[in-house]
């Protein structure tokens, strides 16, 4: 076990260090500097204020330094376009709020598609299967940026129930439709896998054995089905929290919950190169320390899996 | 799609000679998609919402980017869809006509859809074929490297792309083929890995011909079955990818639009009482979504061998 978190320790650090040397270089071959704009600056101030962020360096000097700081520092540099604040303090004060809507989207698409799932597949052909599969159908179709503004429509416009967006501190009026919008699809889909998955674990021998030495029902399901049943469904919530992470840039902007998504997009209007960079390499961090995380999980949890 | 009238007469002398003939993969397929409701309905609908994409201008009443300044703010009394007026969906909120900006939006969708599609097909295919061919230490590198690829979130890389680029349809089609082959190229893998110890393959091998037109001749035809299923339900995640990144404005560019843009622009305008702009785009997109779905499944009904 020890050895296979190594291993997988020994991709998951290059691929990392891929992803900061790629946003580097991407950065580097934009045409154009930060610092024009319509009114030419001043050569000296041009060359004061490309000393003062290190631009005057030569290229292999630079990426160093960059990937140097980040490594080691978690420091991404000062942004280009706001004068007194660095890449640090934007994500200091954004990613709380997406990790706190990330975070209960992902347990709502985790606890609430595995027991539609499951209730599904235990109750095959009934009014229960075919709720779970209409539902895991639909939301197919009405990805986040579609569901978003349906909501606001209903929730705020018709019903008047729930304010439209902002984030007042977390407070859970504001927390409930970016959860929703961020969640649907993948519970969806969490549901659909869990349901398939389950059908296939209950017609297995090992399943006929425990009802036939006489379990109760409930505890064939908890003890003996649940483990490989979620088998597969674990392998999915990588994918899952990718397109979450990447959901809450919409959820950001339809909402104005003021996460890194709604920095990472303004940034990229006002081609702000080093906020773009900075949250691009934490998010790519996360995604693949989650999908270590994931593996190991799986490895764990599979005895069949070889390390 | 249709069988065309000399296959229709061929299968009706068939029928008469009442002799026993062999049936090929692919009339099988055919005869199992088309005995799936949901899936014909869907095609007949995909078929049509094309011929809206790119025919549609024929039948709109005005220019895409002709801008009806009288209607400029008052949109939502007088922009109204209506038949009279020739405006069938409404205007927009400059004046345009909705009817052909649906229309242009339609088309560019289906098409970054399908572009998306074809490059997965193409590279996925022969790339995952040449990794399970080979196997061992080239495949051990080729499939790490996916690996490693799958686990970077290419939206935001994408958007970096495009904002140090500049936006343009060209970054656009570059950035989701760089995305799309992914999944194809994993698939493939699998699928050549069960191939590649056929004995034809044997054969090929035994008789000298040279690896690579092994892949081109003899594998890659035995993986199209399970690469058109996945394409076409690659197009539908590439329609939504594309909307993704345009409602957020970082996709097509004005005059240009697509369905994720109109979206947007209905989001935006929801408070002014002009519910069109947000309904007909986002009418087309789930129907053209769940089209796409459904054809996908009933392709993969047809097509999949393990559900015989």
């Amino acid at each position: 076990m020890t050895a296979y978190i190594i291993r997988r320790l020994a991709v998951a650090v290059p691929t990392l260090l891929i992803l900061v040397i790629l946003s580097f270089i991407l950065m580097y071959a934009a045409p154009g500097g930060p610092f024009n704009s319509e009114r030419p600056l001043p050569p000296q101030v041009l060359a004061n204020l490309e000393a003062k962020y290190g631009l005057d360096q030569p290229f292999w000097k630079r990426i160093a330094t960059y990937v140097w700081s980040v490594t080691t520092q978690f420091d991404f540099g000062p942004s280009f376009k706001f004068k007194d604040r660095s890449v640090n303090d934007i994500i200091a004060q954004g990613f709380p709020v997406t990790l706190t809507y990330g975070f209960w989207s992902f347990i709502v698409a985790v606890v609430v598609g595995v027991s539609l799932g499951a209730a599904a597949a235990i109750r095959q052909n009934s009014w229960l299967d075919y709720l779970a599969v209409g539902i895991s159908v639909g939301a197919q179709v009405l990805p986040n940026f579609v569901l978003g503004p349906i909501l606001i429509i209903v929730f705020t416009l018709w019903l008047g129930i729930l304010p439209g967006g902002g984030w007042n501190g977390g407070q859970w009026q504001y927390l409930v439709m970016p959860v929703i919008a961020l969640s649907t699809s993948y519970m969806a889909s969490i549901a659909r896998i869990t349901r398939s998955s389950m059908l296939e674990v209950l017609n297995t021998n090992f399943i006929r054995t425990a009802r036939a030495k006489g379990l109760s029902p409930a505890r064939v399901i908890w003890k003996h089905a649940l483990k490989p049943t979620m088998l597969p469904v674990i392998s999915y919530l990588g994918p899952a929290f990718v397109g979450m992470i990447t959901g809450s840039v919409v959820v950001d902007l339809i909402f104005s919950t003021g996460g890194i998504g709604q920095f990472f997009v303004n940034s990229a209007f006002s081609r702000d190169y080093s906020v773009i960079m900075g949250i691009t390499i934490l998010v790519g961090s996360l995604t693949i320390l989650f999908n270590l995380v994931v593996d190991i999980l799986y490895a764990w949890i599979d005895p069949k899996i070889r390390y | 799609m249709f069988p065309d009238k000399a296959t229709v007469e061929s299968l009706e002398d068939a029928a008469h000679m009442a002799e026993v003939q062999g049936r090929s993969l692919w009339g099988d397929a055919r005869e199992r998609f088309f005995r799936n409701r949901a899936a014909v309905v869907s095609l007949v609908i995909l078929i049509c919402i094309a011929a809206f994409g790119f025919f549609g201008e024929f039948v709109a009443q005005w220019e895409r980017d002709f801008v009806d300044f009288s209607l400029m703010g008052a949109n939502a009394t007088q922009g109204v869809p209506s038949f009279e007026t020739g405006h069938y969906f409404g205007t927009d909120a400059s004046g345009r006509d909705l009817f052909a900006r649906v229309v242009q939006g339609t088309r560019i969708s289906l098409m970054v859809g399908i572009v998306g599609a074809m490059v997965a097909v193409i590279v996925g295919t022969l790339y995952g074929a040449t990794a399970g061919y080979f196997g061992g230490r080239i495949d051990g590198i080729m499939m790490r490297t996916v690996d490693v690829l799958m686990s970077i979130p290419f939206m935001f890389v994408l958007i970096l792309m495009l904002v140090i680029f500049g936006r343009s349809l060209f970054m656009l089609f570059l950035g989701i083929g760089l995305i799309s082959w992914l999944d194809m190229a994993r698939i493939a893998r699998g699928q050549t890995l069960t191939i590649k110890n056929k004995e034809f393959v044997e054969v090929a091998f035994a008789t000298g011909v040279h690896p690579l037109k092994i892949i081109l001749r003899h594998i890659v035809p035995n993986l199209l079955g399970i690469v058109i299923v996945y394409a076409t339900l690659l197009v539908p995640s590439m329609i939504i990818f594309e909307s993704f990144i345009s409602f957020l404005g970082l996709g097509v560019q004005e005059p240009n639009t697509s369905l994720g843009a109109l979206i947007s622009e209905g989001n935006k305008n929801i408070g002014n009482g002009t519910p069109w702009q947000l309904a007909f785009p986002l009418g087309f997109f789930v129907v053209t979504i769940f089209a796409f779905f459904f054809v996908g499944d009933g392709l993969r009904d047809a097509l999949d061998p393990k559900d015989r």
